[in-house]
């Protein structure tokens, strides 16, 4: 049934409306024996109970109403269907840079249906553009949707294809690319594109949004803006990642792609560099670099792509009391590489110690990265650390466990010789080995705590 | 002039809103506190307008946006947490806020919704840092009886307060608000517009705000209860007044509404008859800084000092119009000079009707009307601000005397404490309101509303015998204690201090209501720090005569209790054998006037010794001792 299909409407409420021959949008009474509430039939979370249904009364303000048998709904007239106008996309002004974004779904590509209120990850990205058209003055910007999905349902493959369209739109000439990205597995991603994309001629950036865009309020429109200013003046050519750096609008971030990551759940600047500073700024519309040490932008440079990635590979976090087997049995079915999340300075427990023998012997590749995410992993100092690497184990120096992960499934994407396979593991591809633990690195600093 | 408010065809409709004093916030866990120190954080937000259902974006918000307006929110722990800076979702709506809802609402003989979904309503001025108000309605369709009327109550709903604004920053695009307010539990109660005259307005205000303070957790204060008036006349328009804070304001803010409209009307009317057109009032801004080289009005050279410009503009066949009083102190000029302020961001306007004045000479007038090509019969307004905003203050100044042709238009205004009301801004149009999605419905069971109206509180008639009866007092003292924002706290009193009641009741209401009149910040004492006090008095570590000095010291030092008022006041109460041997002392020193005045000597000896006692000792205690010490004294001669 269609009205079961997108009403979320079941059981008794369903039957109530479809035998009163109202559909939602419908203007409805409902009347028991104390009260009478007149309204539009809107849809409701299909998570929510079937005891009820939800009126949108004239103030504005929508109420549930239980459905009992004694209950009378009548229809008294049909809805009107908000027709939604697009804004009129920006001009075009010639000798701005050429950008493109890519929208692959997420917060910053959402938008409210104000009939349901629910956020819908359907905005494209012309209607991005549409509705920030300050980007008009930045850049000449066209778009295209690569995939309109919530970031967690994002796989290798998605890397890979995203990739690819990304090389694309460099070859055609684009010079900065913007990936409009759902935050919570965009470091991921953004890890992803910095080992699949050599070489880059131009800045990749990677942005989302912690506020849908919906609310005056959302960060969507001004990272956006940040992003394209990264995009097309940075003098960088890299991944990279942009999002607020503060509580305020004021300054937003752009991190390596290998070395940034989400660490709060909910605010604007969950996203932090770790064992690193950020690479820019951008403010008041200025792009400022904060280190020399980066790739330069360079459009005579010829991108090198590597979108593969290996889907036969595992994070095994430790924790005291991990039952061993999970070793064995990822190792059974069949996996080629396996990341342990140690303790401390990369630590497992030795009643791991022969399963991780037992893969290291069956050529499963397993490296070590510390659940401290802030720091170096030093196998050395104790007894359980030098017994690990006598065992094969890769201490994976100050990447944190999500980079390790996405670096051990590109590797393994890219060779399928675990000697070769260690190599490039241990070799710096895209700035996520830094020689140098600085101080300053550590999360957010004590006075930071005011919001500017 | 006496206006005939029937003929008139008045029509008012109220909204209350009334901050409830719930444990903890309606959408987090923080409590519902102001603080007074310097913020402990400070962090700058944008509000970007979006797009309506339809594609629209509010132009009042976007003009704001444009021109790059910043809000600074202020906050500190104690008071809020990453809910109000809009960098967490909120957390699941305050049962214990929707059960006073419940209970005020059963008071008003509403029927309680069955289901409440939380709704988000556009509000893009900086005072909610997502960029709108959580609201949802908790029960509808009530009445209340005022007097011998019915008066049809349309809603309750409940809703979260909005951020306090502290100020703007000198370059007048950063609005400075205060997050501490942001989430305290509203009720909002509206009535149908079934309102006929200003003083029933407030009567109808004052029975809505005695059922709301019956619930018990309404929050008592300046700022904890806000009166909208929707006020309508036939021919004017129809206006909302925002944020009445005085309840005896009411009254006035509506006569003067109707006098405004009214006065509109007529100057419609007269426009109309000297034939002037819309096309003839046109943007034609004149750079007249020139005229104002040599001036001797300070707040022009002020501005040409700063290298700001002054502009004019000529309203054709307004001569005279803008001088004519609509309110009082309140000019048509007025009306100009607040769009001017809000659109323009500009301190005010100069017109030629209240010429020469402010240092404007009668030279420079007839060199500015030459400038303008300006006759006798014709208006000029000019202001003397940046480039920018001078020309969008004219632009609204131009508009308003467009919009004074058709009608009175319709618009948001806020009331000022003499009871006249300003522009505040455009009316919103069909108020946005969409779906909370952060928070998931919640059931109002049949189980809940029956335990909330088998516990209301007693109706007032009821409870107004019971104080009579309970605690001896008359008529007019019941009245005055029930009425009282410190009802609850008079019972409680009574009891746990054994003081008596008439004492309590007394102070309460008169005492405090003269406190306050004389300017003290009577709302500063805590329903704590009042209950001390009279335990102090119960106890006998303080004379009664000494509360209202205590009190008042409280109100002025924050943080500090009882034994800090005693010790600054030297209040502590002296000790019976201290007491006996001043009253000895007395006596001695007046021995040969105690001889001469016999009998009648107690009451003089009684004014010295309390005068060197009074606040530190009972005087019916001094009053026992003396006469004791005198008897002595007697059957010695």
């Amino acid at each position: 049934m269609s009205q079961e299909a997108n009403s979320g409407y079941k059981d008794e409420a369903l039957s109530a409306i479809t035998k009163a021959g109202c559909q939602v949008g419908d203007v409805i009474r409902v009347t028991s024996k104390e009260k009478t509430y007149e309204g539009i039939l809107i849809p409701r979370s299909e998570t929510a109970d079937s005891a009820h249904i939800v009126l949108k009364l004239k103030s504005g303000y929508n109420v549930g109403v239980h459905i009992t048998p004694e209950i009378k709904i009548e229809k008294i007239g049909r809805g009107t269907k908000p027709s939604f106008a697009s804004p009129p996309l920006p001009e075009q002004k010639p000798g701005l840079p050429k950008a493109v974004i890519l929208s692959t779904g997420g917060t910053i590509a959402s938008r409210v249906d104000y009939r349901t209120g629910a956020v819908r990850s359907a905005l494209s990205a012309s209607d991005l553009y549409g509705v920030v058209p300050e980007l008009s003055d930045i850049a000449r910007v066209e778009t295209e949707i690569v995939f309109s999905i919530y970031s967690e349902n994002l796989t290798q493959k998605h890397w890979t294809q995203l990739a690819q369209t990304v090389a694309e739109h460099i070859k055609k000439g684009s010079e900065g690319v913007v990936i409009a990205h759902g935050t919570d597995t965009m470091a991921y991603t953004a890890a992803a594109l910095s080992f699949a994309l050599q070489s880059l001629p131009v800045p990749v950036i990677l942005v989302g949004a912690q506020r849908s865009s919906d609310r005056p309020s959302s960060d969507a429109a001004t990272n956006l803006i940040a992003a394209v200013q990264a995009a097309t003046r940075g003098p960088f050519a890299e991944v990279g990642l942009a999002m607020h750096e503060t509580l305020s609008d004021t300054v937003i971030a752009v991190c390596r792609g290998t070395k940034v990551r989400k660490c709060h759940t909910s605010r604007r600047d969950t996203f932090k560099p770790v064992n690193a500073t950020p690479l820019a700024r951008v403010e008041n519309n200025e792009v400022t670099m904060l280190t020399d040490d980066y790739q330069k932008r360079d459009a005579a440079k010829n991108l090198v792509l590597k979108p593969e990635f290996s889907e036969a590979v595992a994070l095994v976090k430790f924790h005291p009391g991990l039952d061993p087997t999970v070793i064995d049995w990822h190792v059974e079915r069949g996996c080629k590489g396996i990341l342990l999340e140690g303790s401390g300075l990369g630590h497992v427990s030795k009643f791991c110690f022969d399963s991780i023998s037992n893969a290291v012997t069956n050529g499963v590749v397993v490296a070590l990265a510390s659940q401290c995410i802030w720091g170096r992993v030093n196998m050395n100092v104790y007894d359980t650390g030098r017994d690990l690497l006598v065992r094969g184990v890769i201490p994976l120096e100050d990447m944190f466990p999500e980079t390790a992960l996405v670096k051990l499934m590109w590797v393994l994407g890219q060779t399928s010789d675990p000697e070769k396979a260690k190599k490039l593991l241990k070799t710096n591809v895209a700035g996520e080995f830094s020689p140098r633990t600085l101080p300053q690195e550590l999360g957010a600093k004590g006075d930071e705590l005011n919001g500017n | 002039m006496e206006i005939d408010y029937a003929k008139a065809g008045l029509k008012v409709g109220l909204e209350i809103h009334q901050q409830l004093n719930t444990q903890e916030k309606l959408f987090c866990r923080c409590p519902p506190e102001l603080f007074k120190e310097e913020p402990e954080i400070t962090f700058l937000r944008r509000l970007r307008p979006t797009q309506s259902e339809l594609g629209q974006v509010d132009p009042a918000a976007f003009f704001e946006f444009q021109k790059g307006i910043k809000v600074m929110y202020e906050a500190n722990s104690a008071t809020s947490c990453l809910v109000e800076m809009d960098e967490e979702p909120p957390h699941p709506l305050n049962m214990e806020a929707v059960e006073v809802v419940l209970t005020a609402a059963l008071m008003m003989n509403m029927q309680p919704i069955d289901e409440v979904h939380v709704m988000r309503k556009t509000v893009i001025d900086g005072s909610n840092t997502t960029g709108f108000q959580r609201t949802c309605i908790i029960a509808s369709n009530g009445w209340i009886k005022v007097g011998a009327k019915v008066i049809p109550m349309q809603a309750a709903s409940l809703e979260e307060d909005a951020a306090r604004k502290t100020g703007i920053e000198d370059d007048g695009k950063t609005i400075r608000y205060r997050i501490d307010r942001l989430g305290i539990p509203l009720i909002e109660v509206a009535t149908a517009p079934v309102i006929y005259s200003p003083m029933e307005a407030q009567e109808v205000a004052f029975a809505i705000g005695r059922i709301l303070r019956d619930t018990g957790k309404a929050m008592r204060g300046l700022g904890t209860i806000r009166q909208d008036l929707n006020v309508s006349l036939p021919h004017g328009a129809l206006i909302e007044i925002k944020g009445v804070q005085e309840l005896e304001l009411i009254s006035k803010v509506v006569e003067y509404e109707v006098q405004r409209q009214l006065g509109l009307i007529q100057v419609k009317e007269e426009l109309q008859e000297k034939g002037v057109k819309t096309e003839e009032l046109k943007e034609d801004f004149v750079d007249v800084s020139d005229v104002f080289k040599q001036t001797k009005c300070k707040v022009i050279r002020k501005a040409l000092g700063k290298g700001q410009k002054v502009l004019a503009v000529k309203l054709q066949k307004f001569g005279g119009v803008l001088k004519r009083e609509i309110m009082p102190g309140f000019r048509v000029g007025t009306e100009l000079s607040d769009r001017a302020k809000f659109w323009g961001r500009v301190g005010g306007i100069f017109h030629t009707d209240e010429m020469p004045a402010y240092g404007v000479t009668a030279k420079e007038v007839e060199a500015l009307r030459k400038a303008t090509d300006a006759r006798e019969e014709d208006a000029v307004v000019f202001v003397a601000n940046t480039a920018e905003n001078v020309q969008d203050a004219l632009k609204a100044v131009v508009e308003r005397a467009q919009e004074a042709l058709d009608c009175v238009p319709a618009e948001t205004r806020t009331a000022k404490d003499d009871g006249t009301t300003h522009y505040m801004r455009p009316r919103p149009g069909a108020a946005r309101m969409y779906p909370e999605t952060d928070i998931p419905p919640s059931e109002i069971s049949r189980a809940l509303v029956e335990k909330i109206r088998s516990n209301l509180p007693e109706p007032a008639e009821k409870k107004l015998k019971r104080l009579m009866n309970a605690y001896g007092l008359n008529d007019k003292l019941a009245t005055q204690i029930s009425d009282s924002e410190y009802g609850g706290l008079f019972e409680v009193i009574v009891k746990e201090s054994g003081v008596a009641a008439t004492i309590v009741a007394v102070f309460l209401t008169e005492t405090v209501k003269s406190l306050r009149r004389d300017g003290v910040s009577v709302d500063e004492v805590t329903d704590a720090q009042i209950m001390e006090i009279f335990r102090g008095v119960g106890s006998g570590d303080l004379t009664k005569e000494a509360i209202a000095d205590v009190f008042v010291w409280l109100s002025e030092n924050d943080g500090k209790n009882l034994q800090d008022a005693v010790d600054a006041l030297g209040l502590k109460m002296i000790s019976k054998a201290e007491l006996a041997l001043l009253v000895d002392k007395v006596v001695a020193e007046n021995k040969e006037a105690v001889c001469q005045m016999g009998q009648k000597a107690f009451g003089m000896l009684m004014g010295v010794v309390m005068k060197e006692v009074r606040g530190k000792a009972d005087p019916s205690v001094v009053s026992a001792l003396l006469r004791e010490r005198l008897k002595q004294f007697w059957s010695y001669l």
